[in-house]
């Protein structure tokens, strides 16, 4: 499922997957900024990969490795905040 | 997932989250640098640089069955999470021939959706099912 990855001293992020939104023009991207866009229920979720750390391991995760379970997918502010 | 790095996740575990859960936390702390995920999923507070408490129950299909965003300050209910995942699961099991109504637990009565229920809610659900 999760991947083990390399570590050096980088400080890797991972990112959305899938298709690169289309090239807009300068006034379209202000207007799209604007909107605060959110998930439809219903809907395919967004694929993404990152990278994380489980049970002493250094991993990448792409959420589509999950398809054919149940996944609960939790953000939250912080490290050493409650969740 | 938050926008720590997994070093940080990595320390949090070590430090504290261990004391709280044996062994330390079991799934994936996942790390969202600069936000880029929670953007896509309509969690990341820009002003703030951080994720808000967002929590997406997503389907054997990849599709997003339920979602609840919170401020900050305020914690989640796992037990109500659970809840509905199991909602959700009998649902996907009966192909929808089956709905949960409000305060349905496992073990209550589920609803059975189509033309002879209408009209008769009221006949087999009572306000107080709607509490525990």
């Amino acid at each position: 499922m999760a991947k083990k990855a390399n570590v050096g001293c980088a400080r890797p992020t991972g990112g959305p997957v899938g298709e690169e939104p289309t090239e807009t023009s300068q006034e379209q991207q202000t207007i799209k900024k604007e909107e605060q866009s959110m998930i439809m229920v219903g809907q395919k979720v967004p694929d993404f990969e990152a990278p994380g750390y489980q049970k002493g391991e250094f991993i990448n995760v792409k959420l589509s490795d999950y398809l054919g379970k149940w996944v609960l997918l939790c953000f939250y502010p912080g490290d050493f905040t409650f969740v | 997932m938050s926008i720590d790095s997994m070093f940080v996740h990595k320390m949090w575990d070590d430090d504290e989250l261990k004391k709280m859960v044996d062994g330390g936390v079991p799934f994936p702390m996942l790390s969202d640098a600069g936000g880029k995920v929670g953007k896509v999923y309509g969690v990341y507070d820009e002003n703030n640089g951080v994720e808000t408490r967002g929590r997406f129950i997503i389907d054997p299909d990849g599709v997003v069955q339920g979602y609840e965003v919170l401020t900050p300050p305020v914690g989640r209910n796992v037990n109500e999470t659970i809840r509905q995942i199991q909602a959700f699961q009998l649902v996907r099991e009966t192909g929808g021939a089956e709905a949960t109504p409000s305060g349905w637990r496992p073990g209550k009565q589920t609803l059975k959706p189509g033309i002879d229920l209408v009209g008769k809610v009221w006949e087999v659900w009572k306000t107080e099912n709607a509490f525990d």
